[in-house]
């Protein structure tokens, strides 16, 4: 049965890792999305297509079923409700991680502290588990700024050389999560689309460990 | 609230047009026809009713999407209904009295007070049907195969049957003696068949045991994967044998009744586990993320109304039925009559809409002098069917 395969991905890092594990599993967009302005990019195989939509975007086109699969962080996936995807698989790639950042010797408010951050499920999971009653303050970016000009006593935020945090005088405190990508799969592709989904985690799977081993090598 | 936004309806809840609306009744009256061609005999079920009964041993999301009234004459919590389902075992456990095997049917509007992950629509017209008091294949099969004659009643094209089993997991778990939290946890990683998570929970667990679990949440595929769980999960005992004798009887069965139905099995499914004790299935339709009809066994489910019943049956959402339907109703044209004290031509309408066709009066003015209409012709009336061409200049 020839059953076509829509992949959802998001531009840049996410982009640029997923393509070599997809070459490895024999699938090669035919276009570059840093310069075509195409949204719907073909592949080599007529059977696989590629979506380029907004990193948060990606669970929600895979959850409706407009694309099979998808490549989202897991740093979307702690923000997105509802268990509505499958996640069979980490690609390990887009490593990072989320942590809580503040200015080094800050001293404690006598009030609740303000958190300032685009991911406010998973700082209320945090704080929550914690057992630290916090008032989140929801940014959509530039969340290092936030202690600086008093918004906020602290953030959360994905840290992945911590370049930025010291460019503006914060730290890390706290850890929260490790963050890599994950493959994701719509619940009815896998049921209905069966052989082709599944043969396509399990290549990727093997490109995943594959380049696993040549970094152990290299280290 | 200004003019504006005066006519806007609460979220998920809508109007159906009389487009829509006659496609949805034509189809409500159909699917109680099969089901009462099948022996299931229709309740009607009231929309709301005391908490206490609505929810009693239905799981907790069921109360996340029940709204909540006071009822004003004695100041007790009320709900309305977000599934029929209990409400059906309730009437089988407490007002049916037999012990014998009971068919029901039901059909009416709920309302989910959080709707659905993904469907927009809080207000669904479920349809279904439920057959209580025999345990076994037999009676599994019955209602899938009346779920997939209603599905093609429904006109809803090519549909795949999803089969699973909770009591796999369940046997699992109990083998495995997990912790309340770590059994919650591994659900929940293999509901969404998360293995880097799942790998991660279950470290330190006896190995055997992980790699049977692991191997659940990728037991999906064709029939070929009931033969390659025996081998993987063999070891854990008899729930789990069991269990896939069960698959095994009933996707042999479904295979001699509806020889072209594909199948697909996913033995780590695990939708509603803390309300279904044995086989789930699902239809879905090729190109659509949204189940079309769910189902399965509950057995056990009226112990809290004073008797438990062994319990199978499936619901449907009768609007998302008609939203995926190919059918279209064949209407004749309503013939024109105009509005007058004539007896003869009240006779005439009266034969005619007992014929079952349909007659509208019109203002005599405006009566057309095209298509179908009754129309005095030397005294007497007649109904001219023909479209007559109009050559008067």
């Amino acid at each position: 049965m020839n059953e076509t395969l829509t992949i959802a991905l998001s531009k840049g890092r996410i982009f640029k890792e997923t393509v070599p594990l997809l070459a490895a599993a024999g699938i090669h967009p035919v276009d570059d999305p840093a310069t075509s302005r195409k949204l719907i990019l073909e592949t080599n195989r007529a059977d696989v297509r590629l979506v380029v939509v907004r990193a948060a975007d990606v669970p929600t086109y895979v959850e409706h079923g407009a694309a099979d699969l998808g490549v989202a962080g897991k740093d979307v996936l702690m923000e997105h409700p509802g268990d509505n995807l499958y996640e069979p698989l980490d690609l390990g790639i887009a490593r990072c991680r989320m942590m809580v950042a503040a200015r080094p010797g800050q001293s404690t408010p006598r009030r609740r502290r303000r958190i300032a951050t685009k991911y406010v499920q998973s700082t209320r999971r945090h704080f929550a588990a914690k057992g630290e009653q916090v008032e989140i303050i929801k940014l959509y970016g530039s969340m290092e700024l936030a202690p600086l000009v008093g918004l906020a006593d602290a953030i959360v935020d994905l840290v992945d050389t911590g370049n930025t945090l010291r460019a503006n005088g914060l730290e890390p405190t706290e850890h929260i999560a490790d963050i890599s990508s994950r493959l994701v799969v719509n619940k009815a592709s896998l049921k209905i689309k069966t052989t082709a989904v599944r043969a396509l985690v399990e290549r990727l799977a093997q490109a995943v460990a594959a380049s696993k081993e040549a970094a152990s090598c290299n280290d | 609230m200004n003019r504006a936004d005066r006519w806007v309806l609460p979220e998920g809840v809508e109007d159906l047009l009389p487009e829509q609306a006659e496609r949805l009744e034509w189809l409500r009256r159909q699917l109680v026809d099969l089901f009462q061609r099948w022996g299931y005999r229709l309740v009607i079920p009231p929309l709301v009713e005391y908490l206490d009964s609505l929810l009693t041993g239905t799981a907790e999301d069921l109360d996340l999407q029940t709204l909540k009234v006071v009822d004003q004459r004695n100041g007790r919590l009320m709900g309305v209904r977000a599934d029929m389902t209990p409400q059906v075992a309730r009437i089988d456990a407490h007002r049916m009295q037999g012990e014998g095997i009971n068919r029901l049917c039901y059909i009416g509007p709920v309302l989910l007070a959080r709707g659905r992950a993904l469907d927009p629509n809080r207000s669904p017209i479920q349809v279904g049907a439920e057959l209580f008091g025999h345990r076994g294949p037999e009676s599994d099969l019955e209602v899938m195969e009346l779920m997939l004659a209603a599905l093609e009643t429904a006109g809803v094209g090519e549909v795949v049957l999803d089969l699973g089993h909770v009591g796999l997991f369940r046997a699992l778990a109990e083998a495995a003696g997990f912790s309340t939290e770590l059994e919650a946890a591994v659900f929940d990683a293999l509901q969404r068949k998360a293995m880097a998570e799942l790998e991660g929970l279950l470290q330190g667990e006896e190995p055997a045991l992980c790699s049977a679990i692991l191997a659940l949440a990728d037991l999906v595929g064709g029939v070929e994967v009931i033969h390659r769980a025996r081998t993987q999960l063999g070891a854990f005992g008899e729930g789990v044998m069991a269990a896939l004798d069960e698959l095994e009887r009933v996707s042999q069965g479904l295979r001699a009744r509806r020889p072209g139905l594909r199948l697909s099995l996913d033995l780590g499914e695990l939708r509603g586990f803390h309300y279904h004790t044995g086989l789930v299935f699902a239809a879905y339709r090729v190109g659509d993320g949204r189940a079309l009809a769910l189902g399965g066994r509950y057995d056990h489910v009226g112990e809290v109304f004073g008797r438990a019943r062994p319990a199978t049956g499936f619901s449907m959402d009768l609007r998302q039925l008609v939203e995926c339907s190919a059918l279209s109703l064949s209407q004749s044209r309503p013939i024109c009559a105009p509005w007058s004290d004539d007896p003869a031509l009240h006779h005439h309408v009266q034969a005619l809409r007992a014929q079952g066709r349909t007659v509208v009066f019109v203002p005599a003015a405006q009566m057309p002098t095209q298509g179908v209409r009754l129309e005095r012709v030397a005294g007497q009336w007649r109904l001219i069917e023909e479209d007559e061409e109009n050559f008067t200049s």
